[in-house]
């Protein structure tokens, strides 16, 4: 541990920190615009010189590594000269339109021009203006506000894996750009907004809607995918004015995917706002007591077979436990949370987790994907695959569809039949799998998604055995979900009972008839249009597809509207905070069950959700251990069978609309449009 | 003044045979396994011993820099770079070597890749120097043919390969680092220091980057003896160099000549003397357009070495002496300096990017006069901004000629702006 002298104090740090880092932990701030934590040291904004003894010339503390006994100054009269001097440099050429800047009071560059810089401006020429660049419907750019501190290209190359960002040219003339001019083809780009210091690189659909210090901040976690990321919502009266990465090292580092961040306004689009009856073939406004009452009228005396629930995918865990214990008053035991007819084995919780958690994925050796394509189906762990890969020394080996996973892998085969050989070590990845000491495996929701997914599930655990993956302080068998509700809903045990139907078998009693009354849970996934007769409620925040065939609508809460527990895909249980109101007479979800409980007369015993909390973690311990991941117990799990011969597809397919907030937002509709699947093959004649 | 006898370069003019011929006839590639034999401590030891500074302008010991190179190979090559890419204004040395003195640099890289265990040898040749990189290319396949280098190198039984890379024509690409990063294929950008390249150069791995007429003298040296080298000159500025005088000369030349000789002398002896003799002098830039100007004043005695010209804050540099007499608007000459490192400035750290083009500015403004008084100051203090808080040293090449020029020709500053002022005051009534 080398011991230096910064500003006259002594300090020891680790080996390998840089002088800049240092001088934090010293307490002394140094300014600085290029350096960031998380990127390759560029050294260029020459923000962060501080002098050294014994050394001809500053140095740029973020690119030089500490040594033993060296001493730093980072307050003289000199070095706040020289800061004065990079600061009038940065400022010369950039245009000072702070007022019109989306930027304007979360600026790197405004704030240390007030801390560090002169109060006015020595240069008289005339300013440099720069080309404005597309970069894609998320990205709005002004380029002439660039510092070239390059952290865009850096993320672009090293953490998104997309180098499609760089410098050209020489000099002043430097533009940062996409050389050919298109849009950015990486799920995190949203993530360049807020690395950009200055106002270069802003969002594009928040532009010019609403200024930082007018937002109501709340932190909370995304829904958008089973990672679980942490976020902040930025509010402004009713509406959700942004959605921004918080800070979580275990889960979401400081990254979110462009869903998570942008789909936002799908929250104020499609709303469900009041209650909904079916009368005459037609759905007409109600209030809550007539929905009520037409929901009670369909179960009074029903016998509980004929009544069945299905879960969506952001669905929170109160409001299934809720369901669950109103399903028990009627004692039916017909429930699924698993809308895509994996078969998971709730009994077995190591069999649906992300068992090596998303950092442990950094100490893995090896990696087998099955059936998943993790950039679209969880772009913020994808970027945790890409660490470590970067790192160096990490086969990743794909069975499934061929795509740019944004690094190296091994295409190993298709379907079954190839993970199947693997079980049975045949193969070259079976040599990397038995080479390496903490192998892992993800299995994609899209792989557990047939009507083999039980035998897809033994398979997987044959190969985790095989191939030693599950040993005593490491369990690299991995289950890659797309739903934020699944892991909750497993836990809750919002699965079928002694008795009772899955989500195949209340479709097809639906069809049939022997399903009468079928509540959906938000879950606009399952096809419920064969379903006849049946008396369909749906219950949830979008008028999305589950909602079109519904006898009875009631208007749920969306995610930012409601304070909620779900479970990421480690097995994280987590919080949302409520951000804003849910608009017009949408209620929190469970609130809607219990109300709903009275009126059938089978009132379910809470009052407030500290109750219902409570009786959660009655059923289920995991519920009262909030933002932490204990490990599961390995066990058997899956049933051995004949697999079907069709490849594996990844669970998404289109990564920019997975559920009813995405599909009502008008800038995921532009993202498809620009960006997803088959849009490249556009020609001038389409549309 | 350099006797005959002493003469390294001597077919700098072309007039003799290039051919591998030709320069055996001269002495090149004389006895060059037994300098090998000598070991590489001792080639080091010796190269130290003969006080050679790097001819690149930096002036740093050749000897120790060939010593930072670690001692064994580890699971990395070494290898030795081999800065060709001459684009100093006025400096035109390397070029000549290149084209008549191939031999004498292919030998110089054989012994510097044995001295520092490099079996490659990358020279990065300025992109304009087309013909010369074909000279070089013939002169590497003699050597190759002639068994001279390649598997078992002269017999030494050290394998050593020689490749030539073309420049695309950027300044900043002789700077080492960016360099490096070009040879690697990569925008030519410098890069941050440390780790320094004996440490993590070319493709990672340690390398010595030296100009070609650094390595160009070592066999010369090491077949005469330090002692013979270390004579030359004075202490700590020992031995012969090119010097290329241009400008306001009778007789522009390249000519090799002892260190510390007099300004005037070299001048006056070599070059014809000034356009209108020496009286008619304005102005001289001693080593490359990076180091400040000196007036008549200083020129009259001041000796062509690193410490004396760095007592009269420039530098020896390149050793090309760019010559002005008084017809010379120095104003409007340091104003065009300043535009070529605008235009060169990679863009890569902010005072550099920013500060060329404002110092550029400024200076269009003074050289016509369209400034204030105070304004002089402003340049000087943007130019002490940009000093020394850059990555690499073409932010320091950017400040200096102008601290020269407003340190000597400050009053003519100040009177082109007030005739500029009564100019344009007599067209406004």
């Amino acid at each position: 541990m080398p011991k230096l002298t910064i500003d006259g104090q002594e300090i020891e740090v680790e080996a390998g920190l840089t002088v800049l880092q240092a001088c934090e932990q010293a307490g002394a701030e140094v300014p600085r615009f290029c350096f960031h934590e998380r990127l390759s040291i560029a050294g260029n904004c020459r923000m962060c010189l501080v002098e050294m003894e014994r050394a001809p010339k500053p140095v740029a503390s973020c690119a030089m590594p500490v040594g033993e006994g060296m001493v730093i100054t980072t307050n003289s009269p000199a070095v706040q000269k020289m800061r004065k001097g990079v600061m009038e440099f940065l400022l010369i050429n950039h245009p000072l339109d702070c007022p019109i800047c989306d930027q304007g009071g979360e600026c790197d560059l405004q704030d240390q021009a007030v801390a560090f810089g002169a109060d006015r401006s020595r240069y008289e020429e005339n300013k440099r203006a720069v080309k404005d660049k597309y970069m894609g419907p998320l990205i709005s750019t002004i380029m002439t506000r660039c510092i070239h501190c390059t952290r865009c290209v850096r993320f672009a190359q090293e953490i998104a894996g997309v180098p499609e960002l760089g410098a050209t040219g020489r000099g002043e003339h430097t533009e940062v750009g996409t050389y050919v001019e298109k849009a950015l083809t990486s799920e995190l780009s949203g993530n360049l907004i807020d690395l950009c210091p200055v106002g270069a690189l802003t969002s594009a659909p928040y532009a010019y809607h609403a200024r930082s210090w007018e937002l109501k901040k709340t932190e909370s976690i995304d829904v958008m995918d089973a990672l679980g990321a942490a976020i902040r919502v930025d509010s402004r009266g009713p509406e959700v004015m942004r959605i921004m990465p918080r800070l979580n090292e275990d889960v979401n580092e400081e990254w979110i995917s462009d869903k998570s961040r942008f789909a936002c306004d799908g929250l104020m689009k499609r709303r469900l706002d009041r209650p909904y009856v079916r009368l005459d073939g037609k759905l007409q406004e109600a209030s809550w007591q007539d929905a009520f009452n037409a929901i009670a009228a369909q179960v009074s005396g029903k016998a509980g077979s004929k009544i069945a629930a299905i879960a969506g995918d952001q669905v929170d865990v109160e409001t299934m436990a809720a369901m669950k214990d109103l399903m028990a008053a009627f004692g039916s035991t017909n429930m699924d949370c698993r809308q895509d007819g994996a078969a998971l084995d709730a009994s077995n919780r190591a069999s649906y987790l992300f068992n090596t958690t998303v950092a442990g994925i950094e100490q893995a050796d090896a990696c087998l994907i099955i059936g998943s394509n993790p950039r679209i189906e969880s772009p913020v762990l994808n970027a945790r695959i890409r660490k470590r890969y970067v790192a160096g020394s990490f086969p990743i080996g794909v069975i499934g569809e061929q795509a740019d996973l944004t690094y190296a892998h091994t295409n190993l085969g298709a379907g079954a039949e190839t993970l199947s050989d693997l079980a049975d070590g045949k193969g070259a990845f079976a040599e990397v799998l038995n080479n390496a000491e903490r192998p892992m495996l993800i299995l994609g929701a899209g792989a557990l998604a047939r009507s083999d997914s039980a035998a897809i599930l033994a398979l997987a655990h044959a190969v985790a055995d095989k191939y030693g993956m599950v040993t005593g302080d490491w369990n690299g068998f991995n289950v890659l979900h797309t739903a934020a509700s699944r892991v909750g809903g497993m836990d809750i045990g919002f699965v079928a009972g002694e008795g009772g139907l899955n989500t195949a078998g209340i479709l097809a009693g639906a069809a049939s008839g022997a399903i009468e009354t079928l509540f959906l849970l938000g879950a606009d996934e399952v096809d419920v249009s064969k379903a006849g007769k049946t008396f369909v409620i749906y219950q949830g925040h979008h008028g999305d597809r589950g909602a079109h065939n519904a006898d009875v609508i009631l208007p749920g809460a969306a995610y930012t509207e409601k304070s909620a527990t779900y479970v990421n895909l480690e097995g994280r249980v987590q919080q949302t905070t409520q951000a804003i109101f849910p608009p017009g007479d949408a209620r929190e979800d469970w609130t809607i069950i219990r109300a709903l409980s009275d009126v059938v007369g089978k009132t379910l015993p809470y009052n407030n959700i500290e109750d219902l909390r409570a009786r959660m973690i009655a059923g289920n311990a995991v519920f009262g251990d909030l933002n932490t991941v204990s490990a599961a117990s390995w066990g058997a799990f899956g049933t051995s069978g004949a697999t079907d011969a069709a490849p594996f597809t990844s669970g998404v397919d289109n990564f920019f609309m997975t559920d009813p907030i995405s599909r009502a937002s008008e800038t995921m509709a532009k993202c498809t449009e620009t960006l997803s699947n088959g849009a490249e093959g556009k020609t001038g004649t389409d549309g | 003044m350099l006797k005959d006898k002493d003469r390294i370069f001597t077919n700098i003019y072309g007039l003799n045979e290039r051919t591998l011929s030709g320069a055996k006839s001269r002495g090149d590639w004389d006895g060059t396994k037994a300098i090998m034999e000598k070991g590489r401590e001792q080639i080091i030891e010796d190269v130290k011993g003969s006080g050679l500074r790097g001819r690149g302008g930096a002036g740093f010991s050749t000897g120790m820099k060939w010593s930072f190179m670690p001692k064994e190979i580890g699971d990395r090559p070494h290898y030795l770079v081999i800065n060709a890419d001459e684009g100093e204004p006025g400096t035109c040395k390397d070029r000549e070597i290149l084209r008549n003195e191939p031999h004498k640099l292919i030998e110089g890289c054989l012994i510097a890749s044995f001295a520092m265990q490099a079996h490659a040898c990358y020279v990065y040749i300025r992109g304009e120097f087309y013909r010369e990189g074909e000279a070089l290319q013939r002169a590497v396949d003699e050597a190759y043919a002639d068994g001279l280098i390649g598997k078992n190198a002269c017999g030494s039984g050290w394998d050593f390969d020689f490749y030539i890379h073309m420049g695309a024509g950027a300044y900043i690409c002789g700077e080492e680092t960016a360099l490096l990063e070009s040879l690697e294929g990569k925008k030519g950008q410098p890069r941050l220091k440390p780790p320094f390249p004996a440490n993590v150069g070319a493709w990672g791995c340690p390398t010595t980057v030296n100009n070609v007429e650094s390595v160009a003298v070592v066999p010369e040296i090491l077949r005469r003896g330090p002692e013979w080298f270390a004579a030359l000159g004075r202490p700590n500025n020992t031995g012969s160099k090119l010097f290329n005088i241009s400008g306001h000369v009778n007789n522009p030349c390249t000519v090799e000549e002892e260190m510390g000789v007099p300004l005037k002398e070299i001048i006056e002896k070599h070059a014809g003397g000034v356009t209108g003799g020496w009286d008619n002098l304005l102005a001289i830039i001693p080593g490359g357009a990076s180091v400040p100007m000196l007036p008549k004043s200083i020129c009259d005695t001041v000796l062509m070495d690193f410490d004396s010209l760095r007592e009269v804050q420039s530098g020896l540099g390149t050793a090309a002496i760019m010559v002005m007499d008084k017809s010379t608007d120095p104003i409007m000459a340091i104003t065009r300096l300043s535009r070529f490192y605008k235009h060169e400035s990679c863009g890569q750290c902010t005072p550099c990017r920013e500060g060329t083009g404002w110092m550029w500015r400024m200076m269009e403004r003074m050289a016509t006069g369209n400034a204030r008084i105070d304004e002089i100051d402003l340049l000087e203090e943007v130019t002490r901004q940009v000093e020394g808080h850059t990555i690499c040293a073409l932010g320091d090449a950017a400040a200096w000629p102008i601290q020269g020029l407003i340190r000597h020709f400050r009053p003519r500053i100040e009177e082109r702006i007030a005739e500029y002022q009564a100019t344009t005051a007599h067209a406004a009534e």
